[in-house]
């Protein structure tokens, strides 16, 4: 029986007698109407409509929607000009940013120095953002345009991370709510006023929210950007967790927009006359550590480089994710300063089972290992790939796997030899990935706080950090580069790929243009081409 | 029949009580809520404030009578998640759940009835042979299975050209195996506001078209043991002398099946029925899940994904009067049913 596509009208008996008995609204909804709707489904819907509750995929998302930050990442990780429209670096540790004039918030007010200052004092009072504001030490208006940020010490990231500084409207946020609390306070379990009240700058406007149901945005009639092509008069945005709903609706037409689209519905997706598919490799690297603390061997650096040598990234890449990721010899992606081009996979088993004999492990030793089983594409079965690869140099695994709810406790209290961790650098900068993932543990600074292989060299924090100080960006690269170099040579950990980023949408939604490696799409500069609208 | 119900309102109690108190001692299994609530930068420190702030780190003891004390007054503590009470969250969820269990009940006792007994009347027609075969497929494919079929088939729409499609008959043959979808995939459309946290989906066609597709799925787990335990009851009641005595007088046959003897055949349906509406109300979690449906059962897997456990527990606990609820009406029906039952328990 073959299955292909033809144009005629088909039904069954049943569906026509289905919808001849409830044709309703629902079935002609999609007519074309004046105004453009895009429908949008997500795997999760955002936890607040305030931005500084938690730093998340999801409230990124949103703060692109109903605010603008200071500068943003363009597709090829430059950084564009939004409420910032110059900067410069006034000294070693201050910066002057020009803001842009003629911005108004959702409410009215206008949009000036003094916010930006206000809302880089909220970004450091929250939990979640204070850590990577840390080297902010305090901004300044100088007029009513100009503000001036100053670092603690040099700080070279300080444009990264005025990608999220979303300014918001201090003069709507000031003052008491109804219930008594202020209206700035964030508020982590309960509410406040800023987890439901919103006002921004942004493209949208927040209409109506059923938090876990829909939110509806309708586009901002004063948007400040009107070079921005984006046609877009009403977004609806529906979280639908499970992965073949998602697929589904998009298919069947009753959304437009989903992301992301599991790795097994791919191939529907492309094949589809009705969707389109963009992927595009990731930043977020998948990777197991190797706990020295738990297991002797992994003290002896040929032993860990014989585990790197075991896995062969490419085929987990080719096979187990179906292409859907970049094979990884490093933690930094290509595009970042600390990538270092020559690092590759190097899968070779025979080169693997010798230097476990030079080790004298030539009979191999049990471990056991951990990976979560819902968290990233495929988790449960690339720790399987991996403990049937480590099988070959007589490693003998124990292979644990857990939902991430449960995941995540074990990995903080490091519960077994080698445990499984996906990482995206929130600042998309290569000292991130060191900084908590393989630097010695400090509990005091946070730093290697994820590092669940206990390695330590106190030589490359020494190096990060004054990469951290160095105003020289291509000197600072090279630094972060040699870091690289240092992991890899030592085998720290086992990279194993960046995890690719997948989107799709109905064929009329111009969607490549506003989406990115951070998968934060721009959705207020999407053109929906209304003539292929049904 | 009020000592019946105190002695009922006794049980509630007490189940309530046991849910909330297993609950509670699986409470470590269940992920840390700390983890769910910050980002990935947050330093330990931080969580551990936020740790204390919400009291995890008293004695299970501690939490529990805390827990129990508000719960005596009505205050089943904040979701994780949603930042508000429990109570209010199920309460906006659970009319979507009532409404998609009311539906595929509506459908079971629609079609059950008459196919069961059809098939217990003519046992050996080939309708009856039909009905019989499905309800076994009906059993055994898993309730998301049948999900996912119907919204290909319904939703998404399939096209199938197994027959040559230059001849005339040829496509026919495939418009007739094709689809064109059209039916919502996912979710409750536009509800009607109706009072309170109910929006309902009865109020219009539009709204009916999304109900559709879930509550056959929902019904289909149950659709098949409903029609073959009528079909059972009615053959051994059909064989029973009072249905003879009642031919033999010469009623009309009409009369006798469905006067007399459905009556009878619907005693142990009743009771297998209420129990299985409770059922049914937890079987929502899978198909809630696979529509999209945002009811209870798509709550709570939400909350279990994210460790909300203020949420869990209230759940549990609500489902489990939902079930004593269910079956205290069964044993009040029961006794207008049969006369013989009496609800104190003492023989008539």
């Amino acid at each position: 029986m073959t299955v292909t596509r033809t144009s005629t009208v088909k039904k069954t008996l049943l569906a026509t007698a289905i919808a001849a008995t409830l044709a309703g609204g629902a079935l002609v909804s999609s007519v074309a109407q004046a105004e453009n709707t895009l429908r949008m489904a997500y795997d999760a819907d955002p936890v607040s409509l305030d931005i500084h509750e938690q730093l998340s995929g999801g409230i990124m998302q949103l703060s692109h929607l109903i605010y603008d930050p200071l500068v943003r990442w363009d597709q090829s990780l430059n950084f564009e000009p939004r409420l910032a429209t110059e900067w410069e670096q006034v000294d070693d540790t201050t910066m002057r940013m020009t803001l842009r004039e003629g911005v108004t918030f959702h409410s009215g007010n206008t949009f000036t120095a003094k916010d930006v200052v206000w809302t880089i004092e909220r970004l450091k009072k929250s939990s979640d953002f204070k850590a990577i504001f840390a080297p902010i030490e305090s901004a300044t208006a100088v007029d009513e345009h100009t503000v001036e940020i100053n670092t603690v010490k040099p700080y070279p990231l300080l444009l990264n991370l005025a990608t999220y500084i979303f300014p918001m409207d201090s003069e709507f946020y000031s003052g008491d709510a109804p219930d008594g609390d202020p209206k700035d306070e964030i508020v982590k379990n309960g509410n406040s006023f800023a987890s439901s009240n919103v006002s921004g700058t942004g493209p949208y406007t927040v209409t109506e929210r059923q938090q876990g149901v829909r939110t509806d945005f309708a586009r901002n009639p004063d948007y400040w950007d009107t070079d921005s092509p984006g046609n877009v008069d009403h977004l609806i945005l529906t979280p639908i967790s499970e992965n073949a709903t998602r697929v589904a609706a998009l298919l069947s037409g009753d959304v437009d927009f989903i992301a992301p689209v599991p790795p097994n519905d791919l191939d529907r997706v492309r094949e589809s006359d009705d969707a389109k598919l963009v992927t595009m490799s990731g930043t977020r690297i998948i990777m197991l550590h190797m706990n020295q603390k738990r297991v002797e061997a992994f003290e002896d650096p040929r032993v860990r480089q014989a585990f790197a040598y075991a896995v062969n990234q490419e085929a987990i890449a080719d096979r187990l994710m179906k292409g859907f990721a970049t094979p990884a010899a490093q933690m930094s992606p290509q595009g970042y300063v600390g990538h270092v081009d020559s690092l590759k996979p190097r899968y070779d088993v025979e080169k693997a089972k010798q230097l476990m004999e030079e080790a004298g492990y030539a009979d191999g030793f049990d471990i056991t290992m951990m990976a979560p089983n819902n968290r990233y594409v495929n988790d449960a079965q690339i720790a399987q790939a991996v403990a049937a690869m480590l099988a070959r140099i007589n490693v003998d695994v124990d292979l644990k796997t857990l939902p991430k709810a449960q995941y995540w406790g074990e990995f903080d209290n490091r519960a077994a030899d080698m445990m499984l961790i996906g990482w995206h650098a929130d600042t998309e900068d290569s000292a991130n990935f060191h900084e908590y993932l393989t630097a010695c543990t400090d509990a005091d600074t946070g730093a290697g706080q994820y590092n669940a292989g206990n390695y330590c060299n106190p030589e490359l924090d020494k190096l990060v950090a004054d990469a951290n100080e160095e105003i020289d960006l291509e000197k600072r690269a090279n630094m972060l580069q040699q870091v690289e170099q240092t992991l890899y040579d030592e085998a720290a950990f086992v990279p194993l790929h960046w995890q690719d980023l997948a989107w799709a949408s109905a064929i009329n939604a111009d969607i490549e243009p506003v989406l990115n490696v951070m998968n934060f799409p721009y959705l207020g500069d999407l053109v929906i081409d209304a003539k292929d609208a049904e | 029949m009020i000592a019946f119900l105190i002695k009922r309102l006794f049980h509630a109690l007490l189940v309530m009580f046991v849910i909330s108190v297993i609950a509670f001692a699986i409470q470590d299994n269940l992920g840390d809520p700390i983890q769910q609530m910050v980002g990935q930068s947050v330093p330990e420190s931080e969580r551990a404030e936020l740790r204390e702030e919400l009291g995890l780190n008293d004695p299970m003891l501690t939490q529990y009578l805390r827990f129990a004390g508000n719960a005596a007054r009505f205050d089943f503590g904040y979701s994780y998640v949603f930042n508000q009470p429990t109570t209010a969250v199920i309460a906006r969820h659970l009319p979507a759940t009532l409404e998609l269990v009311a539906a595929s009940t509506f459908l079971i006792i629609a079609l059950s009835i008459p196919i069961g007994v059809y098939s217990a009347i003519k046992p050996r027609a080939w309708l009856t042979r039909f009905f019989m075969s499905v309800s076994i497929v009906g059993i055994s494919i898993p309730v998301f299975l049948t999900a996912i079929v119907l919204i290909q088939i319904f939703a998404i729409g399939v096209s199938w050209s197994p027959f040559p499609a230059d001849t005339g008959w040829g496509t026919w043959l495939n418009d007739a195996l094709s689809t064109d979808g059209g039916m919502p995939a996912y979710g409750r459309g536009n509800p009607v506001h109706v009072f309170g946290t109910w929006d309902t989906n009865f109020a219009s066609l539009e709204g009916l078209t999304y109900l559709v597709l879930p509550a056959i799925s929902l019904a289909s787990i149950m659709l098949p043991l409903f029609i073959r335990l009528i079909r059972a009851e009615m053959l051994e009641v059909l064989q029973s002398d009072y249905v003879k005595f009642a031919r033999a007088k010469g009623i009309s046959m009409r009369r006798v099946y469905f006067l007399h003897a459905l009556k009878n055949t619907m005693l142990p349906v009743i009771t297998v029925g209420g129990v299985q509406i409770g059922t049914l109300v937890a079987y929502t979690i899978l198909t809630e899940t696979v529509f999209q449906w945002p009811g209870m059962g798509l709550m709570f897997l939400n909350a279990i994904e994210r460790s909300d456990i203020p949420l869990i527990v209230t759940y549990l606990m609500i489902v489990g009067l939902i079930f004593v609820i269910t079956n205290t009406v069964v044993d009040l029906i029961y006794g207008l049913v049969n006369p013989t039952v009496k609800l104190t328990g003492k023989p008539a």
